[in-house]
């Protein structure tokens, strides 16, 4: 009995919650999955033709869209590892120094709290071909006797290149405050234990360190992974809205421009193509918790 | 492996700039630690007793002294080439590693020659694992044991590479007081079974004495006393080794010695030939009151607590300046009556001690013939 009541006054507290969850997310995913079916969709009228794949069958054949497919996915191969491993580098080199050391967490901490656009900005410092300069990346470029290249609107790969440089550089800092922590709250202890029984440094890092702060870190892939999938505002700040044409599209940025962009006015396949995101994000997510289970300590 | 201490000192710089005190954690050491013996390093929280046993491992360099295992100078020996093994107060085991994991860990940061085998290792652990009795344990996690038995992980964890020292920090502060006293045996065994020579860090007094071969007693990083726990306690050197043995704790009390006799509070309560007159402390053992309806010492009862074989007779005494409620344990045949509103003792001359008032020292005086 008492059980039953407690069990109420839980679903009570959490009622509130469970509203506003179900209005503001639950819901509006419902509607975007049912768009998704629905063929021939008119905004104005409100009115569709039949219930099918098309839009799917649509959204996978358009250029565009197969463009903001390839190029999110580099970004998130790239940028999740690399970001992830050069967080723990940065993170442990940290921990190891004592002078400054709250001098240093700020700094890394900087981007964090700087404006995207900002950032953005001083990116085309860094990057952007213009007739006065060919930029800072390039100067240092031409030292080793290589020439000029346009990173902003130049070859692929460069461009590639500038989002992915961008995007690690944004995650940076949440990153090392999450592991400077996590490294901070391992009980010296261990080290110590360590130390005695004569353990290199590599196999203290490998068999403690790492599994002492593997929670902290699948936490960071799992939020990596999702984040990059998202991506969109950092390549709108590098490269302005046109994405399509700069080939630097990203699924995200193919969602808003159906709906709002030149091209917009097409809920449907905007629906489809945000659906086909959240299944590709849905899976990754469960390979990561599937891998977790094996080599992640709590 | 004999360890010996030599002028061994440890200071910490203050944290606090402006007063610039230092703190001495540990002060002038100089002593031996006999080969294959177990010792307990003894005294109250901060000190200096970690320190102390950090300074021997190698975790913490000394600020001045030598540390010597053997005739080999270790000082500067950084704590892998030291063959220590340390028990931490915390175990400190790795809680992503089984048991079996856990205890292997050290033989396999060895290199080269000195790596055993494979099968040599397994032989090992499973060695080490019975000195402890956990080998039924093997592919537990830290986490899925007890205290006591993750105590013992530790110190198998600890004796696996074979160390000429081990070293153990107050292992037994996180088990419950039963546990504590079986734990505390199998420690005792453990360490006659391998005669590794054992440095025991605790500030249970009862704990020390019960199982070492030798204590040091500690006070602010000082060393006061050395020797077989009994003869510390039957001959303390000072006030503050005689508080520190014995439970119940010694009373204490103001006295003054006049012409080779003690007088607490006006009554000359036994002969101290030898003794020069003067104000002194005067420390009683428990078990060094006799009840006597005769005796020369007087003081009013205020209880009985019964410990079975033995009672403790718990009093007040006018002169009584430093235990508020004097013990006196006695056979529990000779129970005073509870209405009685005066107890007269006699004392035993060797479980009384003085100490100078100023000094705290230990006056010797004569005693009679046991
Ligand atoms: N790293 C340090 N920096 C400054 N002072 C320290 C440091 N480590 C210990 N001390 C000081 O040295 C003294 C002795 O400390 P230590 O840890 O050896 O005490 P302990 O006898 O082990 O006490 P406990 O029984 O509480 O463990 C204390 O006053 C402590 O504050
Ligand atoms: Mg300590």
């Amino acid at each position: 009995m008492a059980n039953k009541a407690n069990n109420l006054k839980g679903w009570l507290y959490l009622l509130p919650a469970i509203l506003f969850l179900g209005f503001f997310m639950v819901y509006p995913l419902v509607d975007v999955f049912i768009y998704s079916f629905e063929e021939g969709y008119n905004s104005a009228s409100q009115t569709f033709f039949g219930v099918g794949l098309y839009n799917y069958s649509y959204v996978l054949h358009d250029p565009y869209f197969l463009q903001a497919l390839k190029n999110t996915f580099i970004l998130v191969v790239i940028t999740v590892p690399l970001s992830t491993v050069i967080a723990l580098l940065i993170s442990v080199g940290l921990n190891s120094i004592t002078p400054l050391k709250k001098l240093y967490q700020t700094v890394y901490f900087l981007p964090y709290v700087t404006n995207t656009l900002a950032v953005g900005l001083v990116f085309m410092i860094l990057f952007k071909k213009t007739a006065y300069t060919d930029g800072l990346a390039n100067l240092i470029l031409a030292w080793f006797g290589k020439g000029p290249v346009d990173f902003i609107d130049g070859p692929y790969w460069a461009k590639m290149f500038v989002l992915c440089f961008y995007t690690i550089w944004a995650v940076m800092p949440f990153k090392v405050l999450i592991l400077t922590s996590a490294l901070a709250s391992v009980n010296q202890d261990y080290y110590n234990a360590a130390k005695v029984d004569g353990t290199s440094p590599f196999r203290v890092f490998r068999k403690i360190t790492l599994p002492m702060i593997s929670p902290m870190i699948f936490y960071l892939v799992i939020t990596g992974f999702i984040g990059a999938f998202k991506a969109y505002s950092d390549a709108v700040a590098l490269f302005g809205t046109n994405l399509n044409a700069a080939e630097m599209n990203t699924i995200v940025g193919y969602v808003y421009d159906m709906l709002y962009g030149d091209s917009g006015g097409y809920p449907s396949y905007a629906s489809a193509a945000a659906i086909l995101l959240f299944a590709v994000v849905f899976t990754i997510t469960l390979i990561n918790l599937s891998i977790s289970k094996k080599n992640v300590h709590y | 492996m004999k360890v010996v201490l030599q002028n061994l000192t440890k200071k910490f710089p203050s944290r606090n700039k402006k007063s610039g005190d230092e703190v001495i954690a540990v002060n002038n050491f100089n002593f031996e630690i006999p080969d294959g013996k177990l010792i307990g390093l003894l005294g109250p929280s901060g000190c200096g007793k970690s320190t102390a046993l950090n300074l021997i491992s190698g975790l913490i360099e000394p600020t001045s002294g030598k540390i010597f295992f053997g005739d080999d100078d270790v000082t500067h020996l950084p704590p892998e080439n030291r063959g220590v093994g340390l028990v931490f107060q915390s175990y400190a085991l790795y809680p992503h590693l089984t048991v079996k994991q856990n205890i292997m860990f050290p033989l396999q940061n060895l290199k080269g020659s000195e790596r055993p085998s494979r099968e040599e290792m397994e032989r090992r652990v499973l060695e080490a694992a019975r000195l402890v009795q956990i080998e039924a344990l093997m592919d537990r996690k830290p986490g899925e044991m007890s205290g006591g038995q993750q105590q013992r992980v530790a110190i198998a964890r600890a004796v696996v590479k074979m160390p000429k020292v081990l070293l153990l920090d107050e292992p037994l502060s996180n088990l419950d007081a039963r546990l504590r006293l079986q734990t505390r045996e199998e420690i005792r065994r453990i360490q006659r079974d391998t005669g590794i020579t054992t440095v025991f860090v605790t500030h249970d007094q009862e704990e020390a004495m019960s199982i070492s071969d030798m204590i040091v007693v500690m006070k602010d990083g000082v060393v006061q006393q050395i020797g077989r726990p009994q003869d510390v306690y039957d001959s303390p050197v000072n006030l503050f080794v005689s508080k520190f043995l014995g439970t119940p704790p010694i009373n204490v009390f103001e006295g003054k010695v006049g012409g080779g006799r003690l007088h607490i509070g006006g009554e000359a309560v036994l002969d101290v030939p030898g003794a020069p007159d003067g104000s002194v402390f005067v420390g009683i053992r428990p078990e060094g009151f006799v009840l006597d309806e005769n005796g020369p010492f007087t003081c009013q009862l205020t209880g009985v607590e019964v410990m079975g074989r033995d009672i403790s007779v718990v009093c007040r005494h006018a002169a009584n300046a430093q235990t508020a409620a004097i013990r006196a344990i006695i056979s529990a045949e000779n129970r005073p009556k509870d209405s009685a509103k005066d107890v007269r003792f006699a004392l035993k001359p060797y479980k009384v001690f003085l100490f100078g008032r100023d000094s705290e020292e230990r006056i010797e005086f004569q005693t009679p013939k046991r």
